[in-house]
């Protein structure tokens, strides 16, 4: 299957264009945020106080690298899972998130919100950590260093390979590959 | 008796994290080729190829095999001949530890607090278990684990009368209900028996065993038989995107019971089922 490149920032246009099961190669900057980063975000959201990245047409990736060794740009850095940061992903989406890298399922609550605001989402392979840290060139914390391998971090990737797994129609990859290869029904 | 130094622990669990963080063991490197030819879905297949060429990358550049780097969990059999000499050896395993994930730039993963959640910036405490065995010998096993797949594990105080198939049906749902998220393919701990706590610890060593080693007992080894067909029937696939290997094996360990419990664990763990053993 031919990959399709695809450009950061994110516009609502390239969204729309983007159909799960497809394959991607990504370029540009995207921003790291995990579990502890994603709590901050909120809070300061919730403080009306200004975010220390604009989120406006950018994706986060899910991710917390491991330490870069000397003369490497990063560590290993694969996806996390997704859905512990479901319930913090709304109010980034209302400050213009357009796109995440993970890894599993959303909750009902994110794919609607994917509809309503413009979004998608993309897995990467977990546990590829070696390989996917190949694609990135430059790595910079810029927000929130005490956090260390959980702060946000500006990464800038080149073809960094991932796939539509729920598109901005809220089509779910997961659930329609399962079915074609379930045997096993439980009761 | 034998007098072992501590300090012999703590650069034998040094050189343990480095090393089974950095190159994947073999028994899970030949798993995943095995699935890689018999997976049906093209994109399982693909992930497959690409998880072997990760463990490649890793292997070649000496960096993880995955970020996640894990919690430390030690398993430490103790002959009972044996005397420590030197220091507390669990504080002897922490020092292991500390220096391991810093000087092998392992990612430091562990908060001081479940609820203050201050990282400790050297990847201590560990979690350590011991048992007393005869003999004058110490086993080490470690087995670094993830959250990923940690957060997806399940534990049920089922009754007597739900019986096996009541196990096989809860390690169904558990597997099902875990779906992507846990990494797979997946390797999966079954303990069975024993009290609340009990099931939970046999249920991790069940995950720490190489794989292609059986239960002993042949009644147990056709239940993982048994139970790895149906993972695998339940169609998630490399990564949840669906095919035919979901899990590359289940491995069940059990002890006894009281006459009014059944408890069962399900600990999950990722296809970078990284373990090792040394025996000082």
């Amino acid at each position: 299957m031919e990959k399709i490149s695809v450009k950061t920032p994110l516009t609502l246009e390239t969204v729309k264009m983007l159909k799960v099961g497809d394959q991607v190669l990504i370029t540009g900057v995207i921003y790291t945020a995990r579990d502890a980063a994603h709590m901050r975000l909120v809070e300061a959201i919730n403080r009306g106080e200004d975010l220390p990245v604009n989120l406006e047409n950018q994706i986060i990736y899910y991710v917390g690298p491991a330490p870069a060794k000397p003369g490497q740009v990063i560590g290993s850095a694969g996806p996390t899972t997704s859905y512990r940061m479901d319930t913090l992903t709304i109010p980034l989406f209302k400050k213009g998130l357009r796109g995440m890298i993970g890894k599993g399922s959303r909750s009902q609550v994110v794919v609607e919100g994917m509809k309503k605001y413009g979004a998608v989402y993309f897995a990467a392979i977990g546990g590829a950590g070696a390989l996917i840290a190949n694609s990135v060139v430059a790595s910079k914390v810029v927000a929130y260093e005490d956090l260390g391998a959980e702060a946000i971090h500006e990464l800038t990737v080149v073809d960094f390979p991932a796939i539509v797994v729920v598109d901005v129609e809220g089509n779910d990859l997961y659930q329609l590959e399962r079915r074609k290869y379930q045997t096993i029904i439980l009761d | 008796m034998r007098i072992i130094e501590v300090s012999t622990i703590t650069q034998s669990v040094k050189q343990m994290c480095i090393e089974a963080n950095l190159n994947l063991a073999s028994d899970v490197t030949k798993a995943l080729q095995t699935y890689e030819m018999t997976e049906e879905s093209p994109i399982g297949k693909q992930i497959l190829k690409d998880l072997l060429t990760n463990v490649k990358i890793a292997k070649e550049k000496q960096v993880p095999i995955c970020q996640d780097t894990g919690m430390a969990v030690f398993f430490v059999e103790i002959g009972q001949e044996v005397h420590f000499d030197g220091g507390y050896i669990e504080d002897a395993i922490n020092e292991g530890v500390r220096q391991g994930y810093l000087e092998g730039f392992l990612r430091k993963s562990i908060v001081a607090d479940p609820l203050r959640r201050v990282n400790t910036k050297d990847n201590t405490p560990a979690i350590v278990h011991y048992q007393m065995v005869l003999g004058d010998q110490v086993k080490i096993t470690f087995a670094p684990k993830g959250f990923g797949s940690e957060n997806m594990s399940r534990s049920k105080m089922l009754v007597p009368s739900e019986g096996r198939k009541g196990v096989v049906d809860f390690v169904l749902e558990t597997v099902s209900l875990a779906g992507p998220n846990p990494c797979p393919p997946i390797v999966i701990g079954v303990g069975i028996g024993g009290t609340l706590e009990k099931a939970a610890i046999i249920a991790k060593k069940a995950t720490a065993r190489e794989i292609g080693l059986v239960n002993q007992d042949p009644y147990y080894e056709f239940l993982e038989k048994e139970l790895l067909e149906k993972v695998n029937g339940l169609g998630i696939g490399p990564q949840g995107l669906g095919g035919t290997t979901t899990a590359l094996a289940v491995h069940v360990e059990t002890f006894a019971t009281h006459i009014a419990g059944l408890p069962v664990v399900v600990n999950i763990n990722c296809h970078a089922a990284r373990h090792m053993t040394v025996i000082l």
